[in-house]
């Protein structure tokens, strides 16, 4: 996940400029909602091209909500939850830790790029990184283009 | 004989295994007997597939369809039944979630091809000649039914009244089948909601007897059923063999768990789950050893945490791929650079 390299693929020009990347982004409650928040109303700027879903906590991020998301044509997904030893509920951003790891070999071996699904510690004060995250993400789902879902059929 | 029901039997792309069990259901069979007249059955007795389209609509009372749906016959019958039929039932794991002909869903018609007419080592086929859906000979012209990129599931090619899972579906299950179906004809009973899932609703692990630690269940390592001894008495799981018990539905009896081997979930998911294979992963990784160093632990050391699930989309998909969110593996159109 170390690339930030605007629109580096191999696409055509007129495709770059078409592409509206959808991203979901999945926050806890209690810090990355608010890091989200606070984003907002810093007037911190970021690409439009993410919905934000609120949850609890990102445990509550069943594995089924992004393969759904994939499912139905989503570009990229971001799941955002509490620092390690903050989740609000304990432990619960380490089974992310682990669903999310073991999503994306998944991912990858149904042929998408695992770049498309990303995991971020972010906080209630962390604003700012909110925004890098936001456009770190998707100069890397631009870069990967539209989703390949229904690619092969 | 006037009184008789009818039933079909039919295999699409199946293994002749759910025909077999069919026919292993020992007594039961009399019932059946004394109830039905088979009209159509490809595996047991010479049938026409024109004789069953010169009946009327609705003239068989349950065909049984086992087997996926790979290819265009499969579908042209599958829907042929379908008209025939009052009761179309889906059985056996590969006609209602795609089962193990399913996992081709990883591949796709020109790579299937390329294996089996020209790369495996006893095929000598240098001109690399397929079969063709449609040839003209001396003798006349000839027809072969298309090969899919993807395997369906019965439902998606025609409406299903019942599903009857399992890797073939078993006696019990059988049995009660034919005894709703019985006391409908005889006694005019109720069939039961379509849709219904001919099997339990609870999941494996309920009706599984091993013994689970209930607080506190955690797995330090992930072994394959052949890298260790399994304890006869205790959750497989908990012993850190997969068992796809968790996010499996109820009703062949826990068998595999019985024989001291890890369920791999030819029931298919339990009722409240969309996709098996999800449901599973997230059983899995909660079980996966959290301790106090945790926070500690790097993003690259979870990974190598998680790796020890080898081939997940083969474990946690092997009888349901064709009815998961995703039903098969896509193609990426471009490659990330680093
Ligand atoms: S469900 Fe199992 S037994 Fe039945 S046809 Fe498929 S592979 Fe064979
Ligand atoms: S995980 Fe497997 S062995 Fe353990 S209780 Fe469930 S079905 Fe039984
Ligand atoms: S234990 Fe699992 S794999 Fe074995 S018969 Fe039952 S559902 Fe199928
Ligand atoms: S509450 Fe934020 S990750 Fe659990």
């Amino acid at each position: 996940m170390s690339s930030t390299a605007p629109n580096a693929g191999g696409q055509t020009k007129a495709e770059e400029e078409d592409f509206e990347p959808k991203i979901i982004v999945f926050c806890c409650n209690w810090c990355s909602y608010a890091g989200a928040d606070l984003a907002g109303v810093s007037r911190l700027q970021m690409p439009p091209y993410f919905r934000v879903i609120r949850v609890m906590c990102s445990a509550r991020v069943d594995p089924e909500f992004v393969l759904r998301a994939f499912q139905k044509g989503a570009d990229g997904v971001l799941v955002a939850g509490c620092h390690p030893a903050d989740c609000h509920y304990i432990g619960g951003n380490y089974r992310t830790r682990r669903r999310i790891a073991l999503l994306r070999i998944l991912l990858q071996q149904f042929g998408f790029d695992p770049g498309r699904l990303k995991l971020a510690w972010i906080s209630a004060g962390e604003g700012e990184k909110f925004q890098k995250t936001i456009i770190e993400f998707t100069d890397v789902v631009n870069e990967l283009g539209p989703s390949p879902i229904g690619s092969s059929d | 004989m006037a009184d008789k029901i009818k039933i079909a039997q039919y295999w699409g792309a199946g293994c002749g295994g759910c025909d077999v069990a069919l026919l292993d259901i020992d007594a039961k069979i009399l019932d059946v007997h004394a109830l039905a007249e088979v009209v159509f059955w490809p595996i047991g007795f010479d049938g026409k597939l024109a004789d069953i389209e010169a009946m009327p609509d609705k003239s068989i009372t349950v065909s049984f369809y086992n087997g996926a749906i790979r290819n265009s016959e499969n579908e042209h019958v599958a829907k042929m039944l379908r008209e025939k039929s009052v009761v179309m039932i889906a059985f056996g794991s590969c006609a209602c979630f795609g089962g193990t002909p399913g996992l081709a869903n990883v591949t796709n018609k020109e790579e299937v091809f390329q294996t089996v007419y020209k790369d495996t080592a006893s095929t000598d086929n240098p001109d690399f000649i397929t079969p063709q859906t449609h040839l003209k000979v001396p003798e006349g012209e000839v027809d072969l039914p298309e090969f899919y990129d993807s395997v369906k599931t019965l439902d998606e090619v025609v409406d299903v009244d019942y599903f009857m899972p399992g890797c073939p579906p078993t006696v019990n299950l059988i049995a009660l089948a034919v005894d709703a179906v019985a006391k409908h004809v005889t006694e005019g009973a109720d069939l039961p909601p379509k849709g219904t899932v001919i099997a339990s609703d609870k999941t494996l692990c309920d009706e599984c007897d091993r013994e689970r630690v209930e607080t506190g269940r955690r797995i330090e390592k992930i072994y394959q059923s052949y890298e260790i001894k399994a304890d006869p008495k205790k959750c497989l799981l908990d012993q850190g063999i997969i068992c796809i018990g968790p996010a499996t539905r109820a009703g062949c009896g826990s068998m595999c768990p019985k024989a001291n081997m890890p369920c791999r979930g030819c029931m298919g998911p339990t009722k409240a789950v969309m996709d098996h294979g999800g449901s599973m992963l997230s059983a899995l990784s909660s079980l996966l050893n959290i301790t106090d160093s945790e926070s500690k632990l790097s993003e690259e050391q979870i990974i190598e945490l998680m790796m020890q699930v080898k081939d997940p989309l083969g474990t946690f998909y092997a009888f349901t791929l064709p009815k998961s969110l995703l039903r098969r593996t896509v193609t990426e159109k471009r490659k990330r650079k680093g």
